[in-house]
């Protein structure tokens, strides 16, 4: 598994990995994670979604040993962000030598129904 | 655009993932042109990348997301609730450990229900920014 950053655990999150084996991330409701009264901040939810997009980018790159730079990250919010746990996950649209595209979504009750979603684009540092 | 006191409105802001952060009134200047700026300090739990020592992008949209709003608010003259439509951040470098970051909003166009803006962030130096936004928010009250 990949270890996660200290922002994860300021976000409170927790690492499980889907049936193939790609990994989700979950965000619990709490005080340090709200935006106006009763809803998730937008820039919690962003960093959620750029952090499923490194763990999946991660896993997709099978190594640590990689440099992952981020160039930008385009989040479209869909619902706001109730009380209850948010999930993400990331998927790799194109790994190339350079550079990497990753999707990232972010859910709570149904995956079809996400809350917010996100491009990122990364600067690949492979060891040579 | 007298209607809406920044400094008051962002002492507000002590609570939330704003307040756990640590984010706090920098500076502003009203009218057509206005900004304002909103200041993250530096803090461990803020790195996005263990290997580099990066900040995550989380607070750096946090930062610019709140500073936005309240460019919005200061516009409309008046505090209406609104939620971000979609939000894009550039990193334009890495932010340099141990600094803190300054992200300045500005709402440069109105249209009703939505308002558009722009901003940028940086770690000393204006004119050597870390991060740039470009946004939209809605208001959220059926109006």
């Amino acid at each position: 598994m990949i270890a996660l950053p200290p922002y994860a655990a300021l976000l409170g999150l927790t690492m499980t990995a889907d049936d193939r084996g790609v990994p989700v991330l979950t965000m619990p409701f709490a005080d340090g994670v709200l935006g106006r009264p009763g809803f998730l901040h937008g820039g919690a939810i962003a960093g959620l979604l750029e952090i499923a997009a490194i763990a999946a980018l991660r896993h997709a790159l099978g190594t640590d040993d990689a440099g992952v730079i981020p160039l930008t990250i385009t989040v479209d919010y869909r619902r706001g962000g109730r009380d209850a746990p948010t999930l993400a996950t990331g998927i790799v649209t194109r790994l190339g030598t350079r550079i990497a595209h990753v999707d990232a979504t972010a859910w709570q009750d149904d995956p079809a129904r996400p809350i917010a979603t996100a491009r990122t684009n990364w600067r690949l540092d492979r060891p040579s | 655009m007298t209607g809406f006191d920044v400094p008051r409105f962002a002492k507000l802001l002590d609570r939330g993932h704003g307040g756990r952060l640590g984010i706090r009134y920098h500076g502003h200047a009203d009218g057509e042109d206005g900004w304002v700026e909103l200041a993250l300090p530096p803090a461990e739990a803020l790195v996005g990348d263990t290997a580099t020592g990066a900040m995550a992008a989380g607070p750096i949209v946090t930062l610019m997301d709140m500073a936005a709003s309240i460019a919005i608010w200061a516009r409309r003259g008046r505090f209406v609730p609104h939620a971000t439509l979609d939000l894009r951040l550039d990193h334009l470098r890495p932010v340099v450990a141990g600094r803190t970051l300054i992200g300045r909003g500005e709402c440069y166009r109105i249209a009703g229900p939505v308002a558009y803006v722009r901003g940028q962030a940086h770690d000393g130096d204006p004119a050597d920014p870390v991060a740039q936004i470009v946004g939209t928010f809605m208001t959220t009250d059926a109006a």
